[in-house]
Order: C-alpha cells, then structure tokens, then sequence
C-alpha cells in the first residue's frame, strides 16, 4: 500500500548504462542450514550493467545468497539462471561470474602479476595475451609499479585494486562484491567507494555486491534489495528504500526514524488523517492510501530531518507535538535532539547548524516539534 | 580443450577419506581385537605360541575361551601391584612436570615475540635428540661412581656414595626429563593464545598479580594443561625404557612386566591379557584426551 | 614484580635440568680411558670405534630407510587425514577418525607393539601376509604412529590457512585438484616438511615398538644402543650419543636460522614498503 504513498521519482539515480534486462534472474532460492532457512525463497532480477547491492544485517542471508551465486553452496531448491543458462549446480571454476572476496584472498605466495594472471592460465590464454591483459589491468587499478610485489608488502587499499583487478581479469559476465570496503578503516572506505565505482562503470560489469553498511550501498548502488531473515524486504533504488520503506524493519534499518502508532480516522483520495495517543493532535497527510482494510491501526513514520524544531508553538491543528529536550547530540554540521513528549515518547529531530553559537534550545527546555502534510508515511503495524 | 576433472570423479572424495582411515582401521583398531582374542587363549609350545581359537575335530566345532590369565591376574599381587605403582609413578611425574613445565612454559608464551622461537628452540632441543639417549645420560650422571655421587664425596657433604641409580627416585628424574617437552609444548600454544587485555583488565578492575593469575589465566589455560598431563601421564604408564634402565628391583612396573612376559616367558596370552587391562584402567585419560585435542583438531570452540 | 622473577628462576633452572646431562654426555665421550666416571685424557678414540663398528653403521642405515619411508608415508596419510576432517566437513565417521588418529599420540609404546605384533602374526597364520617380520613390519608400524603425529601439525596449519583463498582459485577457474597443487600446496608445505622431519625422527627414535615387530636381521640403531646400553654405560654410546645430538642440532639449527633470516627480511622490507606507501 506504501507503494502507491511514495509518489517520488525513483530513477533519478540510475545510470545510463542500465538496461532494464534481466540479466540474471534468482527464482525460489532457497538454503537450509540444519533445519533453519538462510535464505528463504528468494526470487529477484538482476538488471545487466547495474550494481545490486545486498544489504542486510549479520545473519540476514545476504552473504550465503552471493555465495550461492559464485557456486560456492547450493541452493537447498530454486533456480538460479544467467542470461538464460542454468547455473544451478554447475561448480565456480564452471562459472563466468567473479568474486571479490572480503578478505581479498589473494595468493601470498605469488606477486601481484602471478595473482592477475591465475583465472588467465587456468583458461589456457596464449601468455602474450595474458600479459598484455594483466598490463592492461594493473594500469586501470594504477598498480603497475607494484606488479611485482608480494600482497603482504601492500597496503590496505593496494590490496583492494589488485582484488578488483584480479576479478575483473577474466572479464566474467557477472561481478561479485563481498563486505568490498570492509577490511578498510573509514576515510579510505569514503574514496575507494566512489573509486570502485568508477572502474565498474568504465569496464561496465554487471555487480552484486553484499554489505552491511547502508551508507555503502547507497553510494555505490543503482538499486537496493533489503535482506532480512533470509527474506528481501524491499528492493528498490536507494531514494525509493529510504523515503518509502515498505516496513517498519526497513525503515529502521536505514537511517534512523520515529515510529508514532496511530490510527486512521478519514481515507480520502486525496489526504488522509491520523490519531495519535502520543500526540497532541492528529496527523494529517497530504495523500491517501485507499487501505480498503478493516485494520485500521497504523504506524506513522517520519525521518527525524524531515521535522522542524521550534521554541515557539506552532500554528494549525495538525502535525506538532510538544515536549522537553532530553538529550542533544551536537554532531558538528548538525544536532540531533531527543524531545521527551508528554507522553513519554522519545522522539528525535534535527537541528542543522547554519550560525555559529546563536542561542539554541538546551536540556529541558520545552520545545515543539512539527512536520509538512507529505514528510512522513503511514505503515503497517 | 576439456580438462579431467578429478572432483567429478565421485572417487576422489571417496578415495582421500577412505586410505588415512582403512590404514588405521587396519593398523591401529584392528590389533585391539586381536589382542583381545589372544588374551582368552592359553599358551602353549607351537607357532604361534598360544592355544587356537576354534577347533575343529570330529564334525564338532568348539570354541575354546580361557579366562584363565584374568584370574592370575586378580590373584597374583604382583600384577596389581605393577599397575597401582605404575599409576602413582605416572601422577606424581605429572605433577612434577606441571610444577617445571608450567613456568617455563608460561614465561615463554610471555617473552617478547621475536625471542619466543629461540627459547622454544632451546626447549625442544635435547627432545629432538633420541629418547634413549636421554635416559642414557642420566645413567652416567646417577651412578655411584657418577658425577653426581664424586661431586657430593668430593665436597665431603656425604661419606660415600648414595645409591641414585636403580632406584625410583631415578625412574622420577628420568621421566620428568624425558617428559617435560609434552607438558611444556601444549601449555606454550595455550598460553600464547591468550588476549593480554584481559589480564590488563583483571589489573584494572584491581586484582592483584597472583590473583589475575590464578582467576584469570588457570582456569583459560584448562585445555592446555589437561592436554600436557595426559600426554604425560597416559604414556608413562606404560612405560618399560626408563624402569628398565634407571630403575631397581623394587621398580615394579606394568610395561617392564608385559615386555618380560613377553619375551623372557613367551606367554603371549598373558601378555595380551595385561595389555587389555591396561587400556582398561586408561581408556577414560584416553577419552579425556581424545576429546581435548578433537576440539583442537576439528577446530570447534 | 615476585612472580616473575620466581618464573624466571624456574625458567633458567628448567634449562639446567635439560641441558646439564646432555654436556656431561658428550664430555665424557672424549674420555680417553675405557673407565666412564674417571677421566682420563682427552681422545678421540671412541669415535673412530663407533665408525669402525660394522654392525652399528649396518643398523644405523637400516633405520634411516626404514625413517625414510614412514616419514614420507605417514606425511602422505596425514596429508589426506587433515583434508578429510578439516575440509571435506561432513561425512559419516569423521569422529571416529579424528579419534584414530589421536589415540596414537598418548598410547603406550609396549600396546602399540604387543599388539600390532599379534595382529601381524594373525594375519599371517590367516592370510600369509605379512610373510614374516623384519623391516616392512617396522614401517606399517611406525607410520601407524608417525600418522597421528604428522596429522596434528598438518591440520593445524591447514585450519588456519583461510579458506577464501581456495575459494578464489575456483572462482577464477581453478578445478579443486589445479587449488590443490596451486594454492593449498605451496602455502602449506612448511607444514608438510615439518610432518616429516617430526615423522622421521620419531622413527629414528623408537625402540620399543620396533622390538616387538621387528624379526631376525632386522635390527635397527635404537635396538642395537638399547641392548648395550642395559649393559651399563660405555664411552662408545657415548660418543655415538655425541654424534646424534650433533648432528640432531645442526639441522635443527639450521632451519631455526633460516626461518629466522627469513622473518628478518621480510619485516624490514615491509617496514620500508610501508615508509614509500605514505
């Protein structure tokens, strides 16, 4: 139903180069582990060009569905289908999808030359071929000084290009990314993102990739499925997951959100009003979502910079509420401010630092805290 | 070009379980049960030197068991008293090797790492050079004329020489040196392994030295010590080199025992029998083992 | 500060108490009178014995074969024994090899022997193999119990080698058999070469199981020491004793050096990478 409450354009960030093919299609996958599902019946599509991004908790299933991608483990049941080949039980040295792997996996025992060269020989290229591809590589990745060096002499984000490079040596149909910035501490993380980009969208690979860092995968991916207790959530691109999250899970695992129950008192084409016991007056938003159900219980969900905060009560009878500051945490470019409701409902709000040191609400002030009529959605419960 | 590929060979898997485990099906389980038909056989004159199993004579098949050697050995005391010394020699060498092995251990694992392969090296050594030689050199340094026994006399701290070799006390000092290493090399792995912040936090939270050591650092050292005490005290049961070399008359134990009913009686039966009931009284340090080092092997936490 | 000078004192005494019968061992063995506790000269003369002991050089060989070939057959089987339990994770009676293959770390020398005697004599009364005792007995058996030793350090290295790495040779086409020999081989094999180094010297020591399985013309260097040495001590084990431990030290020193030099090397050229990365 939130489908249709998210009226935003959601292609803004696709690229160009994506075809709306499947190039890939997952169909029914599912994987069993003694007993409990990892991945629970899973069917979705890959487009080809496009960077897909897993994202999902710990435990989620994101990373044993990629692993049964590679060929690695096999569906328990489900198809798994490449530009209509069947890729089900073929094994990985069989498949024309590479991987990166989180840990890099790369040869210590050979120099950065040998490790690019390895898919190479195993395929029995002429060794002219294989050596103008591996110059070819390590000059795209930059690494060509080092083409001699052990992966030990390297340093974190060295070892990354060659890994990229390694498994874009083959030229596979299909790119695997696995936790790709996890091994790198945060600022390199911020500039090998983008960087990665890039060369994907130079050599122009299909990507899936598997995070558990949502500022990752919104960076680098075109679209987005959420995983969850081997279950997708929602698949969308990254505008569509966080402004119009199909579920309390999702909404809360991206970003961070208020969730207010409330119930449904009008459901008009074109607005529809709330009651909420925590608040002070109803909500009022400015679409429908012709529910058609009986259950009328809901859930409000609104992100905490789409409010507004003010030390002065504002006008109208809908979409404010009242309370104390309780905490504040002044985070540079912007605060984030806990205001304790009459209700005892904590709720979070943004306050963006425009001035240096006006006079701003401090603890246990009272506050108020409102929002615009298309700031929120309805869920759920 | 189409490549064999052995995996899909469904042999291959097939084949690298199969030999490391028919090998020690055959070499290393079978030889119980053998042992254990032996042991209810009698011996006898013949080759082999013991009594058939089934015997077939006049249409009519009879299976002959004699339990005959397990009852000698409940009655002769000389047995019981074989084992029960073999036990306690095993236990208190143990403990000795605990008292030794873990300090030495304990102050490798903590030494700088750099040094920690030299003295490792430094320990293990002389257990590189042969076992038989090592309980050799003690006959040299025990003996009445030895080395041990001039320098007392010679500094006039006893009259004449003490009797050191040929007795317990040199099957002790045999053992434990010739022992040590199986104590020191599981406590070192254990010990090396530990986070150091834990002991920084016992510190922190206010714990004094002995008592980080003792709550902290004893109880995470568990594996390694019962892993060290059993590869002790299991083997030196039945150990039959050092009795017979550095031991005395009064040395009564229950390898040297099996090895001369053996070879000076030929009693194989009995010598079955004897071994039987060694695995018997060991089968549960066995097990206690078995289970230690399988987390190990298997890599289970 | 008291524990650790306590633990340093155990320590350096712990050494002592290795180290002290071993220097007494081999100055003794330059001893120039037939007499071992009293000394009498310097000399060299029982080396030139030990060399000229026909029967001694004659065992000394045979058990270098015999070491020779469990070594290399006990690391093989270890090899395959690490692979099917750390590995290949499930298959039925993975327990009960993990099982054989350690019992044999602590089971007494004199049951090994007593019973893989009786179970080579039983096997030649039913079947008429093996056809009789001698050197081939001696290497079943000690292979059986090099299996279980060389299976401990080769899973242990085998465990911690990451798994991702034979994962990504597949992924870029490698068969699991080309993983094998391109991957798996060339990072474990320190681990192999110790299985076998730790293999052959437990074959060259043994003299226990080696008693009871051996047969005539059979007799290996342990046996022959063994059996004069329960005569008493001699200034010729003595020297004989020297040689080992000589010659023991010198390949233990070795690749305590090399490894050493190694480790040097490599963390000086990573300090430097790293000074040029920045």
């Amino acid at each position: 139903m939130s489908d249709t409450a998210a009226a935003q354009p959601s292609e803004i960030r696709t690229r160009q180069r994506v075809k709306k093919d499947a190039m890939m299609s997952i169909e029914q996958v599912s994987k069993e582990f003694d007993g409990t599902y990892a991945v629970d019946s899973v069917s979705l599509e890959i487009y080809s060009g496009e960077i897909f991004a897993l994202l999902g908790a710990s435990g989620s299933g994101k990373s044993t569905l990629l692993r049964m991608l590679a060929g690695f483990e096999q569906p328990t049941s489900g198809r798994i289908r490449l530009d209509g080949e069947d890729l089900t039980g073929m094994p990985p040295y069989k498949r024309p999808i590479n991987m990166m792997f989180q840990s890099y996996a790369l040869f210590p025992h050979m120099t950065v030359e040998q490790n690019l060269a390895f898919g190479l020989r195993q395929d029995r290229l002429p060794r002219h071929e294989i050596k103008s591809r591996v110059a070819r590589m390590l000059d795209m990745v930059q690494m060509s000084k080092y083409a001699r060096r052990k992966p030990h002499q390297l340093s974190g984000g060295q070892r990354q290009r060659v890994a990229l490079a390694r498994s874009l040596a083959k030229q596979p149909k299909m790119l695997l990314l696995d936790e790709p910035m996890g091994a790198l501490d945060k600022k390199l993380r911020t500039r090998m993102q983008l960087e990665v980009v890039d060369i994907l969208e130079s050599v122009g690979v299909t990507c899936v990739m598997v995070t558990h860092d949502q500022e990752e995968a919104m960076t680098m991916a075109d679209r987005i499925a959420i995983m969850d207790e081997g279950r997708i959530e929602q698949i969308g691109s990254p505008i569509d997951v966080y402004e119009s999250p199909k579920n309390r899970m999702v909404a809360e695992f991206i970003g961070s959100v208020n969730i207010i129950p409330a119930h449904i008192e009008a459901d008009e084409e074109d607005h529809m009003v709330l009651s909420a016991a925590d608040l002070p007056v109803p909500i009022y938003i400015g679409h429908g979502v012709s529910s058609g159900i009986d259950d009328r219980d809901m859930l409000f969900a609104i992100r905490p910079e789409k409010t507004i905060l003010c030390t002065e009560k504002p006008d109208g009878e809908y979409n404010w509420a009242q309370g104390t500051v309780s905490d504040i945490a002044y985070l540079g470019g912007h605060s984030v401010y806990h205001v304790r409701l009459d209700s005892g409902l904590v709720v979070q709000t943004v306050l963006a630092n425009t001035e240096r040191r006006t006079p701003r609400p401090t603890w246990e002030d009272v506050v108020w805290v409102s929002w615009d009529s298309d700031s929120g959605v309805v869920l759920r419960n | 070009m189409r490549r064999i590929d052995l995996s899909r060979i469904p042999g291959a898997r097939w084949g690298i379980i199969s030999s490391p485990y028919l090998w020690m099906l055959l070499f290393f389980l079978l030889p119980f049960a053998i042992v254990a038909r032996i042991s209810v056989a009698e011996a006898q004159f013949s080759i082999p030197p013991y009594s058939a199993l089934f015997n077939w004579a006049a249409d009519r098949l009879t299976i002959e068991i004699s339990f005959a050697n397990f009852q000698w050995l409940m009655e002769d005391d000389t047995y019981f008293r074989a084992y029960w010394q073999s036990i306690r020699i095993a236990f208190y060498s143990t403990l000795m090797c605990i008292a030794i092995g873990y300090p030495v251990a304990y102050t490798i694992a903590k030494a700088p790492p750099s040094v920690q392969p030299t003295l490792l090296l430094l320990i293990l050594l002389p257990s590189w050079t042969s076992f038989l030689i090592r309980v050799y050199a003690w006959m040299g340094l025990l003996s009445n004329r030895g080395l041990i026994n001039q320098a007392l006399v010679g500094l006039g701290i006893t009259d004449g020489p003490i009797q050191m070799l040929n007795t317990n006390f040199a099957v002790y000092v045999g053992v434990v040196y010739a022992y040590l290493p199986f104590m020191i090399l599981p406590l070192y792995a254990n010990l090396v392994k530990h986070d150091n912040t834990l002991l920084e936090a016992a510190s922190d939270l206010g714990a004094r030295k002995i008592i980080t050591f003792l709550r902290i650092t004893l109880p995470l050292s568990k594996n390694g010590l019962i892993a060290g005490s059993m590869l002790v005290f299991i083997p030196v049961v039945g150990e039959y080199v050092i009795p017979e070399l550095l031991g005395g008359r009064q040395t009564l134990m229950i390898g040297k025992v099996l090895w001369q009913e053996f070879f000076n009686n030929r009693d194989w039966p009995m010598a079955g029998a004897l071994a039987l009931v060694m695995i018997l009284i060991l089968l549960v340090p066995i097990l206690i083992f078995m289970r230690v080092q399988q987390k190990e092997l298997e890599g289970r936490r | 500060m008291k524990s650790l000078t306590f633990t340093r004192c155990m320590f350096w005494f712990g050494i002592l108490f290795l180290y002290l019968p071993m220097v007494v061992l081999i100055i003794y063995s330059f001893n120039a009178g037939r007499n071992v506790q009293v000394w009498a000269g310097f000399s060299t003369h029982w080396y030139a014995e030990v060399l000229r002991d026909r029967q001694l050089i004659a065992a000394l060989w045979r058990s270098l074969r015999v070491a020779f070939f469990s070594a290399t057959a006990a690391m093989l089987l270890g090899l395959l024994a690490s692979i099917a339990i750390i590995r290949m994770k499930r298959f039925r009676g993975r327990g009960l090899l993990s099982g054989m293959v350690t019992a044999p770390l602590v089971m007494p020398d004199v049951i090994i022997g007593v019973s893989l005697l009786m179970l080579f004599v039983s096997l030649q009364q039913a079947i008429g193999w093996p056809a009789g005792r001698g050197l081939n007995t001696v290497f079943i058996a000690h292979t059986t119990f090099c299996v279980a030793y060389s299976t401990v350090v080769i899973s242990s290295r085998l465990r911690e080698l990451d798994e991702s790495l034979e994962e990504a040779a597949q992924d870029l086409g490698a068969t699991p058999v080309a993983t094998f020999f391109l991957v798996t081989l060339p990072i474990i094999w320190p681990a192999l070469l110790s299985a076998w180094l730790l293999s052959f010297t437990l074959s060259l020591d043994d003299v226990v199981i080696a008693s009871f399985v051996t047969g005539p013309g059979a007799t290996t260097l342990p046996i022959e020491v063994f059996s004069s040495v329960r005569l008493g001590v001699s200034p010729k084990i003595n020297a004989l004793a020297t040689m080992i431990i000589l010659a023991v030290s010198l390949v233990a020193f070795t690749s305590w050096y090399v490894t050493r030099r190694i480790d040097i090397r490599n963390r000086r050229l990573q300090v430097q990478y790293l000074k040029e990365a920045e």
